[in-house]
């Protein structure tokens, strides 16, 4: 199947000429008048336009939020829940219009929308609608006459700065739960993708309380930065790279707020030998692990950018993986045939060739593609990369940064210890995959490798019931589950004396 | 000596021009996700450099540094810094001018990483 572009004839969804800020429940022009132009990777062409918000809109959006905070904390959780429910109904009906709209948006093949982002967008609200109604505080004896009685209460109005790789995803996984806690938010889309979540606003705007979800649009330094700084934030939630995280760290230090950083990773995925001892469907699943780099074009804080395989399979393993690999349909992000569609924006492209470059300086091979993919007619100015397979070793490079496109590198061990030493040999610590037969193996890897999320005979699965987070320079703190409430919550204690006798200290 | 760090002539007339609009600079070189890997501009007062950061020389005026442990990881390599046309870069100055400062690395040779490391010592 193939959607219809945008704005053209029997099209699902349409974009309007210009989007403004969504404060206090409203559509509220930018204060200076300013708009930017916001391009399609799919086609590299202007299709809207959004507001250029500076440091007024980001304070009005801040005391919209203000307004609201006492209200929505004091909403019960029961109806707080409803309410994030009836967004994800209103998603779940809408899913392949929010599904094209983030595809024109991001340039992500459609294929990967309709069946990863958006439902698990959905599901991301419905999850924290439920946990937030089985959350619990806590009770303690202290002794005969005393208790400590323990109470969740929401942090206020949080700033949340959200990248371009998933739009609407990671818009999920940061509202949902800080909604869900009782905080109102003011968001700061990426302006590399702003336009989709006007088509979510669209959608569920009139599902909530005027300002309790706050959106502003515009450039990283004249709309993210006033709010990361501004002193009427309660919290900071970032996804980003590592500078901005320190900034961001820097900022919340003067105003003493706490922060959570999603700051990326260079995930390894090991294959151990025993992969290869049968032919049969977990082979094919573990190949199918390996080409999971190229996932969202390979723009994913996860992607696994690094393939460690026992160089006893090496070559076997190898001829697998690439004959699936040439299998990758590139193309028009709108058919729903199309694996591989554009990469986010022109600097991403840029990037990416930047680092085909410094492979070949370093002497890795190139073992499939390494190069942009050019299309004709309708795609022929989008940002377009060829799958591509580098093997080499961990010192390079393209071993150590995060490429964000279709990239994986592949490298060899000999024995477990080397490859738990390779695994290890990064800034990073955020997602990382292990691929065995033998459960002692996979379960003793996944123990011993540095990152918040291993997964074990799978990748790239998402679930809101797992939590997700980074050691080392990955950042602080989780998202998804649960726990990552804790993120969104001041915990109040009541120490209560019972006791009607004085202390006898005075 | 070799410079661990240098830009080309776009690269030196942006720096300019953004000085005139927001003061004296410095380059910290980022890592991980999104732009990660490029090079992000700041006002020199806004950014605190720290312990855990190596300073690579300046450009355009404006000194250029980058986090220890990821030089530890990037030492054989030149790191070049270009401008292309883009959108993003969070909070680095240059984003509303509709270019991204961009990094391209150059693989040092034998001669350059012994006078490097000599001068390390």
């Amino acid at each position: 199947m193939h959607y219809a572009k945008p704005g053209t004839a029997n099209a699902i969804v349409d974009f309007d000429s210009h989007y403004d800020n969504f404060i206090g429940g409203e559509w509220v022009a930018p204060a200076d008048g300013e708009y930017f132009d916001n391009v399609s990777p799919v086609d590299g062409q202007v299709f809207t336009k959004i507001a250029r918000s500076k440091e007024a809109d980001v304070s009005r959006a801040l005391d919209a939020g203000h307004e609201a905070k006492a209200a929505w904390a004091a909403t019960s959780v029961a109806d707080r829940s409803r309410i994030l429910n009836k967004i994800a109904d209103r998603m779940e009906e809408n899913l392949e219009t929010l599904a094209v709209a983030e595809t024109w948006d991001n340039g992500k093949p459609v294929r990967e929308a309709l069946a990863a982002d958006i439902p698990n967008a959905i599901d991301h609200f419905r999850y924290f609608a439920s946990v937030i109604r089985a959350q619990e505080g806590g009770v303690s004896q202290i002794d005969e006459d005393t208790v400590a009685y323990h109470f969740h209460e929401p942090l206020g109005v949080t700033g949340q700065i959200i990248p371009w790789n998933f739009p609407l995803l990671m818009m999920s996984w940061k509202v949902a739960p800080a909604l869900a806690a009782g905080n109102c938010t003011v968001l700061k889309p990426a302006e590399q993708t702003p336009a989709s979540i006007n088509i979510w606003l669209e959608l569920v705007h009139d599902l909530l309380p005027p300002g309790v979800l706050n959106v502003v649009q515009g450039f990283g330094l004249e709309a993210g930065k006033p709010l990361a700084q501004s002193d009427k934030v309660d919290k900071v939630a970032f996804t980003g790279e590592t500078t901005t995280g320190r900034m961001i760290m820097q900022y919340a230090s003067e105003n003493i707020i706490p922060v959570t950083l999603e700051l990326g990773g260079k995930s390894p995925n090991i294959f151990f030998a025993d992969v290869m001892d049968k032919d049969d469907g977990f082979l094919d699943k573990a190949i199918e692990g390996f080409v999971m780099f190229a996932l969202n074009n390979g723009e994913v804080c996860t992607c696994p950018s690094r393939a460690l395989i026992d160089e006893s399979i090496y070559d076997e393993f190898m001829d697998r993986a690439l004959k699936k690999v040439k299998e990758i349909k590139g193309g028009d992000p709108l058919d729903t045939n199309t694996m591989i569609g554009a990469q986010a924006s022109e600097e991403q492209l840029e990037k990416i060739i930047s680092y085909f470059d410094i492979a070949e300086q370093e002497g890795a091979e190139v073992v499939t593609g390494g190069n942009r993919k050019k299309y004709e007619g309708e795609q022929a100015e989008g940002y377009y990369v060829e799958p591509t397979i580098f093997k080499g070793n961990n010192k390079m490079r393209v071993f150590q940064e995060e490429i964000f496109g279709p990239v994986v590198s592949v490298t060899t061990f000999k024995d477990n210890d080397e490859a738990l030493e390779i695994a290890n040999d990064t800034l990073y610590g955020l997602g990382a995959g292990v691929w065995s037969r033998n459960i002692n193996t996979a379960y003793r890897f996944g123990r011993a490798i540095q990152a918040g999320r291993v997964w074990t005979n799978c990748f790239h699965e998402y679930p809101a019931h797992a939590a997700f987070g980074g050691y080392k320079k990955s950042g602080i703190g989780r998202e998804n589950h649960l726990m990552m409430l804790d993120h969104y919550q001041q915990t109040k204690n009541l120490l209560v004396s019972y006791s009607e006798e004085p202390q006898g200290l005075f | 000596m070799v410079d661990r760090v240098r830009a080309t002539d776009e690269t030196i007339n942006l720096i300019q021009k953004l000085e005139k609009k927001h003061g004296p600079l410095l380059f910290h070189q980022s890592g991980g996700c999104c732009d990660g890997s490029s090079p992000m501009c700041f006002p020199k007062d806004e950014f605190r450099v720290g312990k855990s950061d190596i300073y690579l020389g300046d450009i355009g005026g404006a000194p250029f540094y980058i986090a220890k442990d990821q030089y530890e990881y990037w030492k054989h390599t030149q790191l070049i810094i270009d401008v292309v046309k883009g959108r993003g870069g969070m909070f680095s100055v240059e984003g509303p001018e509709g270019v991204r400062f961009l990094l391209r690395s150059r693989v040092f040779t034998e001669e350059e990483r012994e006078e490097l490391q000599l001068s390390a010592t």
